[in-house]
């Protein structure tokens, strides 16, 4: 059983719901990703989801293209973010790490020589934006092969065919998109994602995490209840911009956003 | 080493899943696959249907004034002295280029599709004049994305397409230029898929768009076909047109495929030199990648990022290129050069003095190959030169390298 599927387990187990902060490897500082990553999961991160950098990240709003182009100005390569997943796992055997990206930096290191230096660095999953199931026949079985989990993402225009066919392409979780934009735009409507979520589960056994619009603590709990897992970024990512130049202040900001969630989630007041 | 190409192997190409060999593809966020592939069957379907076709080509001779002339530019082959040089005149087209051929045709798929908020992407401006145009004459609402750089060198076009009554938003993100701009115009679509229809303007993008703009901008080669065998009595020996993100060029090119002595000549953007590193010529100097939803030659760094392109003409300006065109780079059947800044610059000057025809920069970059070609062939040989667009929209590019305040 691969990490993830290990974590999502264990929390169904005890009735938990999975919080999972995603950042932008190398923002605001290629040297301050390791720390925050800590910082994430000492927070109560269950998962945690490493942005790759990319020049033209069309599935993400403002506050994400501003993370990509920071990052990107220190020269933030997928080599390095990988290195920083080697580095952290020197002190964190257990928190799964998800990288999320686009597919040309992983198309001009080499699908193998990509998929082989992740594995041996400690990543656990493997999601591509721009790659769907029917591109992915060459390049996912590289993943599943070295015990890493390929994520596909759903949106609310996926039809029930195709949630059954990528589900089948799909392990760890499935990440459900709860709108249709880019990310960090306009909240969303809990019920309807509701009866989404409601409807994969009616088709996959495979956990569902759901991201895009989560930024507080009342909205994580809502989705929470609907889900298996809640994907949190733009929120964050905005945060570090705020705090760029102080360290320490940064990592009490993220974790003073992800404490709440974390507890709401848990079914504790906050 | 070129392959010999048949009707029944184009008519595979693209496969169902919209690979041109290893290129194209549908490489976008889940959010867009279901109304692409919504636009795919429709398309297919009304591909075969008279009705939609019938409607295409009336528009085409009664709204753009179709067909275009086949020209013999005599004064220019003799300056050159070589093979015969003919131009093929899209630049007499109404709006002033091939970009209208396209829009007309996806402003009726998004009729048929009940669509009624068209977006476009934009470098040059002329593609979204084009859709600005059928969008007022359809009476739908239209928004153009546009990079600030380019709002800012092609200023003409931005006021024009405001008069038609389209919004033009200008991008920040980026290198500012087209790239940008269709990143801009994706977001846009993922959060306004339902009623949104997105007409784009290149060969670029997503299956099925490679396939409909090719289709659509195929008529300038049909039209080229029979003008050649009518008025000079047999085919071309060499068709050059310029490439960017490559629909002028597949639009001439594809009737054609099949006649094996017809040479292909895609003509990049060189900019300062491919030495130089400043160009936009993915074709002669760039490498296969994803971006903008097809697998195809990329202008990136070693990280796969991709990087930043030049051309004085903004309409080349793109680090990629329409995923067709990479497939017949690699089989050999079309070759790919380029020229610079300064040669195409040279060719808009030469084309206005010898035969008082004004062509854009993009096009003024075919016109300095063709007439290097030509000088190195005989004089029964017979080269045509696609003029894709007219250069009035350069003016101020032109005079500003001038010192002319205009």
């Amino acid at each position: 059983m691969s990490r993830i599927a290990g974590v999502l387990e264990n929390l169904k187990e005890q009735g938990r719901k999975a919080l999972i902060p995603y950042i932008t490897a190398g923002d605001p500082h290629p040297d301050q990703t390791v720390d925050l990553m800590h910082t994430l999961a000492a927070a109560g991160a269950d998962i945690i989801e490493l942005g790759v950098p990319f020049s033209d990240p069309m599935a993400d709003g403002p506050v994400i293209q501003l993370a990509c182009e920071r990052a990107l100005k220190h020269g933030t390569s997928l080599r390095q973010v990988i290195g920083m997943v080697k580095t952290f796992r020197e002190k964190d055997q257990t928190t799964p790490v998800v990288l999320m990206g686009y597919l040309n930096p992983m198309e001009a290191m080499g699908y193998e020589a990509f998929a082989d230096a992740s594995a041996e660095a400690g990543v656990d999953g493997i999601l591509t934006v721009d790659l769907p199931p029917e591109e992915a026949d060459d390049v996912a079985p590289l993943f599943s092969q070295r015990q890493m989990d390929p994520i596909f993402l759903l949106a609310p225009t996926t039809t029930d065919d195709r949630i059954r066919a990528i589900s089948e392409h799909s392990s760890g979780y499935v990440y459900y998109v709860s709108i249709k934009g880019v990310t960090g735009s306009a909240s969303i409507d809990v019920d309807e994602v509701g009866r989404k979520v409601a409807n994969v589960h009616r088709i996959t056994a495979l956990p569902v995490g759901v991201g895009f619009g989560i930024r507080d603590a009342e909205t994580a709990a809502a989705v929470g209840k609907v889900s298996d897992g809640v994907i949190v970024g733009s929120v964050l990512v905005d945060t570090i911009a705020h705090h760029q130049a102080d360290p320490a202040a940064l990592r009490q900001a993220l974790t003073d956003l992800l404490h709440p969630m974390r507890e709401a989630l848990d079914g504790k007041a906050s | 080493m070129s392959t010999k190409l048949t009707e029944e192997m184009l008519s595979h190409l693209p496969d169902a899943r919209g690979h041109f060999g290893a290129y194209g593809g549908r490489f976008v966020s889940e959010t867009l696959m279901d109304s692409l592939m919504t636009l795919e069957r429709e398309y297919l379907r009304l591909k075969k249907d008279p009705e939609f076709q019938a409607a295409f080509d009336k528009d085409l001779a009664h709204y753009v004034g179709r067909p275009s002339p086949l020209y013999l530019a005599e004064r220019l082959t003799r300056e050159t002295g070589g093979a015969q040089i003919w131009l093929k005149r899209e630049d007499l087209n109404h709006t002033g280029a091939h970009k209208v051929n396209n829009t007309i045709g996806q402003a009726l798929l998004a009729s048929f599709l009940g669509k009624k908020r068209i977006i476009a992407e934009t470098g040059a401006g002329q593609h979204g004049v084009a859709t600005a145009t059928v969008c007022a004459r359809l009476g739908l609402e239209c928004h153009v994305f546009m990079g600030s750089e380019d709002v800012r060198r092609q200023s003409l076009n931005v006021y024009r397409m405001k008069l038609l009554g389209a919004e033009v938003h200008a991008v920040e993100s980026g290198t500012r230029t087209l790239k940008d701009a269709m990143n801009e115009a994706m977001r846009d679509w993922v959060a306004n898929v339902d009623e949104t229809f997105y007409i784009i303007g290149t060969v670029a993008g997503p299956h099925p768009y490679p396939l409909l703009v090719r289709d659509f901008q195929a008529v300038i080669g049909r039209e080229t076909r029979a003008q050649a065998l009518e008025q000079a009595g047999k085919l071309p020996d060499a068709l050059v047109a310029c490439v960017g993100g490559g629909s002028n060029a597949i639009g001439m090119f594809y009737p054609f495929l099949t006649d094996e002595s017809v040479q292909l000549y895609g003509v990049e953007a060189g900019g300062l030199g491919i030495e130089t590193g400043q160009h936009a010529a993915p074709l002669a100097a760039g490498r296969p990648g994803v971006l903008h939803g097809n697998r195809t030659y990329l202008m990136e760094d070693d990280n796969g990022q991709i990087a930043g392109t030049h051309s004085v003409s903004a309409g080349l300006d793109y680090p990629g290129v329409g995923p067709e065109h990479s497939w017949l780079k690699d089989i050999g059947r079309a070759n790919y050069v380029s020229v610079t800044d300064q040669e195409a610059l040279d060719a808009f000057r030469m084309l206005t003095r010898v035969e008082g025809i004004m062509p854009a920069l993009e096009s003024s970059h075919a016109v300095a190959y063709a007439t290097k070609l030509a000088a190195t062939m005989d004089k029964d040989q017979m080269v045509v030169i696609n003029v894709s667009g007219r250069g009035d929209k350069d003016i101020h590019t032109i005079a500003e390298l001038d010192g002319i305040e205009v």
